[in-house]
């Protein structure tokens, strides 16, 4: 799944100036997130329209971010879309990308940021598991990923900020690698970090891949 | 009038200058970067000393310009954006500074699949136009970054930036050199000329929006040596343009090191001629040793240092 969070309201409308606007949604990560659900995008329109900004429409894309099914989708709000040269978007980043495809003449505002791959762990509660490295090493860990939940991504952790089970950046944060032990430990598999983990090959991640 | 360096005070005056780069070593022996410097001492005002140039790792930038230093050479400390985040970029423009670094040059840098360690993760917090920012502040303002204070002294640099007439539309280069000169670059260097016409078309829209009286433009010269240089710089280097007459010129020729040289002669003087044009920066791969030579023959006298 992929986290987002909503901008505030006023930093919406600082970029957003005047309307009118048309509004997207997405049904899957940002409805989830809370973010860009159809709740959500009715009641961004009621605040708008409160603050006298035009809504010319809104649709929840299903998802954002698959191109052809947009395409099918928006050619229902023709009268909408024409009615303004705005479209705020309420997915990740990625939803807002593929929508901006589809509109290079209008401009495209993203009312969401997005933060990482991550799990629903409770209603409203997210946590990060994945930053999409491109090589997968959480079998050397015991199925946690330090490459995203340690701050420094340490691949031989921990380093001595961790100190009873919490992180050196912020005691809300749990040190990774203190869990990484102790999960090992219960296996019975300690053994596993006593290997020098050689640097790792960043050249997978997605950086130098645009397609695939 | 106090100048921060030689190069800003010889440009400052109006007089035509000369750089030149000299590469540091794969290894720790200071004596490699000392006889490359030999070759060229006297032959130019002042000397880029590169950052890790294409990903490759060297000994560092900021060690190869006190080694300069030392034999009473000016360096150009090149700096790129690729290995160094904000902070430890500003440390060494502190420490660069506090052992008599003058002129910094500031680059995005090339990417690390380009060098010798292509798993590398790149750091790019900042780019070349940002870093030119925060060195100018750390300087005028004597702030870093964030906005806390520097407390000693701040860094007395000339700083410079690069440009290439020849990527991307005209539009949007220029555009980018406009942003690096607001953002504080008091010298260019650009990328090698090879097609002095596109090179004097891209001076004229320099000097049409009168970029040519806020900043110092160095045109770039690189000797080609043979053929398959003059291949790789034509069909392989992005960003070069070598025009289907210098390229078959090399071909053509019985001596392609002589034609080289002979090309190279005819460039600097052409590029010396174009207004807004304020100095020339050699940059001889694999070939340092052909610079006296050329910059004799081109016609300027000997450096001072």
């Amino acid at each position: 799944m992929i986290i987002t969070k909503q901008k505030n309201i006023e930093q919406i409308l600082q970029i957003l100036g005047t309307g009118p606007v048309f509004l997207v949604g997405c049904s899957e990560c940002a409805t989830l997130c809370h973010t860009g659900g159809k709740y959500e995008i009715l009641a961004m329109k009621k605040t708008l329209e409160q603050r006298n900004i035009p809504v010319s429409g809104y649709v929840i894309l299903d998802p954002a971010c698959h191109l052809q099914n947009d395409k099918r989708m928006l050619k229902d709000y023709g009268k909408e879309l024409d009615k303004t040269m705005k479209i705020l978007v309420f997915s990740c980043g990625n939803g807002a990308q593929t929508v901006a495809e589809i509109f290079s003449e209008k401009e495209i505002i993203t009312g969401n940021d997005t933060l990482f791959l991550g799990e629903i762990s409770h209603a409203n509660e997210f946590n990060k598991r994945c930053m999409l490295c491109g090589e997968c090493l959480l079998d050397l860990f015991g199925g946690l990923c330090p490459v995203s939940q340690c701050p420094k991504s340490m691949l031989n952790g921990p380093c001595g900020g961790s100190s009873d089970g919490k992180c050196e950046v912020g005691s809300q944060l749990e040190c990774v690698w203190d869990r990484i032990y102790q999960g090992l430990k219960k296996q019975g598999n300690l053994k596993a970090l006593s290997i020098i983990q050689k640097p790792k090959d960043w050249s997978k991640a997605g950086e130098l891949k645009r397609r695939i | 009038m106090n100048y921060r360096s030689n190069l800003e005070k010889r440009l400052s005056e109006g007089q035509f200058v000369i750089t030149t780069e000299i590469g540091p070593p794969k290894g720790s022996d200071a004596s490699k970067i000392r006889d490359k410097a030999m070759m060229v001492k006297g032959c130019a005002d002042a000397f880029n000393i590169t950052d890790n140039q294409t990903a490759v790792v060297r000994m560092s930038s900021l060690a190869g310009s006190l080694i300069l230093l030392q034999m009473d050479m000016e360096p150009i400390m090149q700096m790129t954006c690729r290995d160094r985040n904000r902070i430890g970029l500003q440390s060494d423009v502190l420490g660069a500074a506090a052992l008599g670094v003058r002129n910094i040059l500031c680059l995005t840098g090339d990417h690390q699949s380009f060098g010798n360690h292509p798993t590398a993760k790149g750091v790019f917090d900042i780019d070349s136009v940002q870093l030119l920012q925060i060195i100018k502040n750390m300087r005028d303002a004597g702030v870093f970054q964030s906005g806390d204070p520097l407390l000693a002294q701040r860094p007395c640099v000339f700083l410079g930036a690069a440009a290439n007439p020849y990527s991307g539309s005209f539009e949007s280069q220029m555009n980018h050199l406009r942003k690096k000169i607001d953002a504080g670059a008091e010298f260019i260097q650009t990328q090698s000329v090879y097609n002095v016409e596109k090179f004097s078309r891209w001076m004229d829209e320099v000097r049409s929006q009168g970029l040519d009286k806020r900043v110092h433009l160095l045109a770039g010269v690189t000797p080609l040596k043979s053929v398959k240089m003059a291949e790789r710089m034509k069909f392989h280097v992005p960003g070069t343009d070598v025009p289907d007459a210098v390229y078959q010129r090399m071909e053509n020729a019985s001596d392609p090191a002589k034609e080289g040289y002979a090309i190279a002669l005819e460039l600097i003087r052409e590029l010396k001629s174009i207004a807004g044009v304020h100095g020339i920066h050699i940059t001889a791969l694999f070939w340092e040793e052909i610079i006296p030579a050329l910059v004799k023959d081109a016609g300027f006298n000997a450096r001072i240092c």
